[in-house]
């Protein structure tokens, strides 16, 4: 059982996708386990046969817990009286030294055909009032199953008695446990910086101008690239925080916070974001938002995004202080955009401003390194056609 | 299509987008973004959602017509 994050200690196995004998490749799903932010689909980090499925489905494994036993396929079959090697779902902190996790540059997940999809809100609704999803049909996105299908389907259905163990603080109790690590352990400082968004914003119109509307983008996606632009300069907030030291991330995956409907927050990783195109990064994002909202999430995504980005978007206050997700180093947030009186070469004018915030881990940087990687960021925000 | 027609094909989408949101209590000229509490997000997809069924590929400058059910019926009629 992977640790899906910082404050995850158990998950309960809701499917095998694999059976003995069957043989995956690096990054196939091999099962499904509920967490409690929502269904996970777990990978497999190296070519592999299924030599056995330890826990049946429905059982509570800790994290680190075996779930099953996998042969690397490019070791000769096991003799029939040697114990099994141990599953190569690895600890987040030690992947197996045979499997470097270099960043490669992936596809778009393909959608799983077994599982049923459901919101992380269906799915703990149709557990407290006893209902199998997979009789549902799902109206939402991807045909997941929404809170409305589970409630349309309990007001069709004579009651039965809840299975229990819906607890609807579950999710909000994981954030308070990670945020109050947090806060104990990781010494934070902080920085702030007004981004006139100008430029970009005045790119952006014109872009988008010449897009179909399946291609357009928002300016979340301009914010993401220049702050993966800024870290592949300023790699020093870019990592982890383990046994003491700091670690630097391999890629740069950015972890963006998505807020669920209903209740609670999940920050996914967008794998090596600096490497990607403005179009190539905005599908993955409106991809990567659907299925954090419909619990179509995969392991690696949950387990090693290098640093987190929460953009409070429209609506919203115009900075944000926010908490580091251990064991990263640094979180990067951006309040909503606003007119604001800008000074430019000696005239004020009125100019859609935005707040980028740091958090930092004192332990691993400090003010004048936070303060170069937010004037990267200002930097590549002044110049959209590069982005 | 007809303004029955486009609000039934507006909470086909927004269920798809919003499916806790109760489309019962919105009003025809009421924000759909505050009333219903949609993203930026949410709302890109809204507009890809009303393109993919309708065929209709509406301008980024047309967007805040998009905003009330009343604007969207008017502007798909």
């Amino acid at each position: 059982m992977p640790s899906l994050g910082a404050d995850m200690e158990s998950a309960i196995l809701v499917e095998w996708s694999v059976k003995p004998g069957d043989t995956l490749r690096r990054g196939d799903i091999i099962g499904v386990v509920e967490t409690e932010k929502g269904a996970i689909e777990i990978e497999v980090f190296e070519d592999c046969v299924v030599e056995e499925l330890v826990v049946a489905v429905g059982t509570e494994v800790k994290v680190d817990g075996v779930l099953a036993r996998l042969r690397g396929t490019r070791e000769a079959a096991a003799p029939a009286t040697a114990p099994a090697r141990p599953a190569v779902v690895p600890p987040p902190a030690a992947p197996p030294a045979a499997a470097p996790r270099e960043p490669v540059p992936r596809a778009v997940p393909p959608l799983p055909s077994t599982r049923v999809r459901a919101s992380p809100a269906a799915r703990r609704e149709a557990k407290a009032r006893g209902i199998a999803l997979d009789g549902l049909t799902g109206s939402g996105v991807y045909g997941a199953v929404c809170l409305a299908d589970v409630a349309r389907a309990a007001a069709a259905a004579p009651a039965r008695k809840p299975r229990g163990g819906f607890d609807p603080a579950a999710m909000r109790r994981a954030i308070g446990n990670a945020m109050s690590r947090s806060k104990r352990e990781i010494p934070h400082y902080y920085l702030t910086q007004s981004i006139s968004l100008g430029a970009a914003l005045a790119w952006l119109a014109r872009e988008n101008e010449s897009r179909p509307v399946t291609e357009r983008l928002l300016p979340a996606a301009l914010l993401l690239k220049a702050t993966a632009l800024a870290l592949a300069r300023v790699p020093a907030l870019n990592g982890f925080f383990t046994d003491g030291e700091f670690v630097a991330g391999k890629g740069i995956h950015i972890g963006w916070a998505v807020s669920l409907r209903g209740g609670g927050l999940i920050a996914p990783a967008l794998h090596d974001a600096d490497r990607l195109s403005l179009t190539a990064l905005m599908a993955k994002l409106r991809d990567l938002v659907q299925r954090a909202r419909t619990g179509g999430l995969r392991s690696s995504e949950m387990m090693d995004p290098t640093i987190t980005v929460t953009s409070l978007g429209e609506r919203s206050a115009e900075a944000v202080l926010p908490i580091i997700y251990p064991p990263q180093v640094a979180v990067i947030g951006f309040g909503s955009v606003n007119e604001r009186p800008w000074v430019d070469a000696g005239r004020v004018a009125p100019q859609p401003v935005v707040v980028a915030t740091l958090g930092a881990d004192h332990r691993v940087s400090d003010g004048h390194r936070g303060g170069q990687l937010l004037a990267e960021i200002d930097h590549h925000l002044q110049h959209p056609e590069a982005l | 299509m007809n303004e029955a027609e486009i609000k039934a094909l507006v909470a086909e989408v927004l269920g798809g987008i919003a499916p806790e949101a109760d489309l019962g209590t919105l009003g025809d000229d009421e924000d759909m973004r505050l009333a219903l509490d949609l993203d930026s997000m949410d709302f890109l997809n809204m507009v890809v959602g009303l393109h993919e069924r309708t065929g209709v590929d509406v301008p980024e400058a047309d967007y805040p017509k998009l905003f009330t059910l009343a604007g969207i019926v008017e502007y798909f009629q």
